[in-house]
């Protein structure tokens, strides 16, 4: 039977130290709602959305009261809507409706975000696509709940150019339009290289064609667990320093597993993966970056902030494999600036940069998240900084993504606040030098080679 | 048999465990096992018990056992004992 200690822990880790189930999230099917009209499609998706996701919000909570655990947002995600509305949108402002109605079908739902607003472009892009694309300013701007995401590139494919440079001026002009929102546009949208099918976490999250027709996915967290299991291993080597790694990370992984087959059970909706990520929140004691300065570092983005993080984001993948039937979505160690204090603090102090920040994604999951850039950043240059991390996504058979946020109106040095669980964030400084006619060559970069590895 | 676990948390005093095996016998809530100590001063107590008999569903038992907490100066909470056999037992 459990012991006291056992109890005592796993209360500790939940009041004192953040553990919480970051996410459920509902990736629904939307092929079934395609047709050649658009009202009907929206009445469709609308119908098949609110009808599958009903009770989600309603189990999460109950989970929560039962468990005693947080689960912090409950979450939807679709097929590609490039694909549902590619019979029937005749222009970018026909995708805005769908967009429209997956903002009421979210609402309904009572969901946090419904993510799904999405092109999978990795090769080409159909015209339909590209509607979908240009689209995207206007429907992060008149909408709350959507979250958008472009795959650009894959290692089997290489990388699309023609896209990057199009979703450069994307996110620029997305930036522009919510100027008056602290540019929310751009903080709900990602670029992706190499994107999986069933990552639960936003912005990026969509129901991938391959998946089945509805399905549950989970999103756990826990940095402020591994941050203070550290605290107990201070000046040990790294083989005691990787245990512990391992055995909490194995812990807060049977939390989303005990959670996402329950959740899975009430709703009726197969169980699809545990994404093990340690996701951070502006919430102190809840840092990736507070982890890092316990392995060792002054601040994150110091000289070994690469090696530490390598380690962190394996170990964490190690002990979380063995606690779940099946794992999968991005899986690794999150670092989006504005979302993590300790983060904040490093960039504001000038210990953390944009070129550290790229080399730390070569490691660990995800890529350039929630950072905010100068508001004069050319759309170029946004497009050179999505293709530098596409290119490490390609070569090293990882998912990789961009979501930058120029500032409109300011300048490296300031800070650009969004409230809530996206935090604020200090403005980056950009590398000035010029890649433009670089970006304007058109076309694609061809698939990289699977041998000869150096 | 689904296991509950009741965790108290609080400055010690007279009369928590009187208070909560009162609610818990007036509501037909059998205790399985009950583990109790004090760290500096704090009193720490986990009653594993089953709720199955009680006409009251979880959610009331968790309401209710919360405001007696209140009423005598304690934490407590209810949850059910996956959490802990998930997180702690292979």
């Amino acid at each position: 039977m459990i012991n006291i200690n056992e109890v005592m822990e796993t209360n500790a880790m939940i009041h004192e130290e953040n553990l919480d189930v970051r996410t459920i999230t509902m990736g629904i099917s939307l092929l079934d709602c395609i047709s050649d009209d658009l009202k009907t499609t929206c009445d469709k998706v609308y119908e098949k959305i609110t009808t599958s996701a009903k009770d989600l919000v309603k189990v999460g909570k109950e989970l929560e009261m039962e468990y005693g655990i947080p689960i912090v947002n409950k979450r939807i995600s679709v097929t590609p809507i490039a694909i549902v509305g590619s019979a029937c949108c005749k222009s970018s402002t026909d995708y805005v409706e769908i967009a429209k109605t997956l903002d009421e079908a979210a609402k309904t739902c009572k969901v946090n975000f419904i993510g799904g607003y999405s092109a999978l472009v990795s090769k080409g892009m159909t015209p339909y696509d590209e509607m979908l694309i240009k689209s995207i300013p206007e429907a992060l701007n008149v909408t709350e709940y959507v979250c958008s995401s472009v795959n650009v590139g894959s290692t089997k494919t290489g990388i699309n150019m023609d896209a990057v440079k199009l979703v450069g001026e994307i996110v620029k002009k997305s930036a522009e339009l919510t100027a008056d929102r602290d540019c929310i546009g751009p903080a709900k949208f990602v670029v992706f290289c190499n994107a999986p099918d069933d990552n639960p976490f936003m912005a990026g999250a969509f129901h991938g064609v391959t998946e089945a027709d509805r399905i549950i996915n989970v999103g756990v967290s826990g940095p402020g667990v591994v941050k203070r299991a550290l605290e107990a291993v201070r000046g040990e080597n790294f083989e005691v320093l990787c245990e512990t790694i391992k055995k909490t990370a194995f812990k807060v992984t049977r939390v989303g597993q005990l959670v996402a087959k329950e959740a899975s059970k009430r709703l009726g909706v197969p169980f699809g993966i545990i994404d093990l990520s340690l996701a951070p929140t502006p919430a102190v004691g809840d840092s990736v970056g507070e982890i890092l300065e316990e392995i060792g570092l002054e601040y994150a983005g110091a000289p070994g902030t690469t090696a530490a993080l390598a380690l962190l984001n394996d170990q964490v993948k190690k002990g979380g494999v063995m606690a779940s039937s099946y794992v999968g979505g991005l899986s690794g160690a999150f670092i989006p600036v504005s979302e993590d204090q300790r983060m904040i603090d490093a960039a504001s102090c000038g210990a953390l940069t944009l070129e550290k920040l790229e080399a730390m994604t070569c490691v660990c999951s995800v890529g350039l998240d929630m950072i905010a850039i100068p508001g004069d950043t050319k759309a170029t240059t946004i497009s050179g900084i999505i293709a530098d991390e596409m290119a490490i996504g390609m070569v090293n058979q990882k998912t990789t993504a961009v979501r930058v946020i120029p500032a409109v109106g300011k300048k490296a040095g300031e800070v650009l606040n969004f409230g809530g669980l996206l935090g604020y964030a200090p403005i980056m400084k950009v590398n000035e030098y010029s890649c433009d006619a670089f970006i304007n060559r058109g076309g694609r970069i061809p698939a990289p080679i699977h041998s000869f590895k150096n | 048999m689904k296991k509950t676990v009741i965790s108290v948390v609080g400055k010690d005093k007279v009369g928590i465990i009187y208070n909560v095996c009162k609610y818990l016998a007036g509501n037909q809530i059998n205790i399985l096992d009950i583990a109790q100590t004090i760290v500096s001063d704090w009193f720490n107590m986990i009653m594993i018990v089953n709720i199955q008999d009680s006409e009251k569903d979880f959610a009331t038992i968790a309401d209710e056992l919360k405001q007696i907490g209140e009423e005598i100066g304690v934490n407590i909470t209810l949850q059910q004992e996956e959490i802990f056999d998930m997180m702690h037992r292979l």
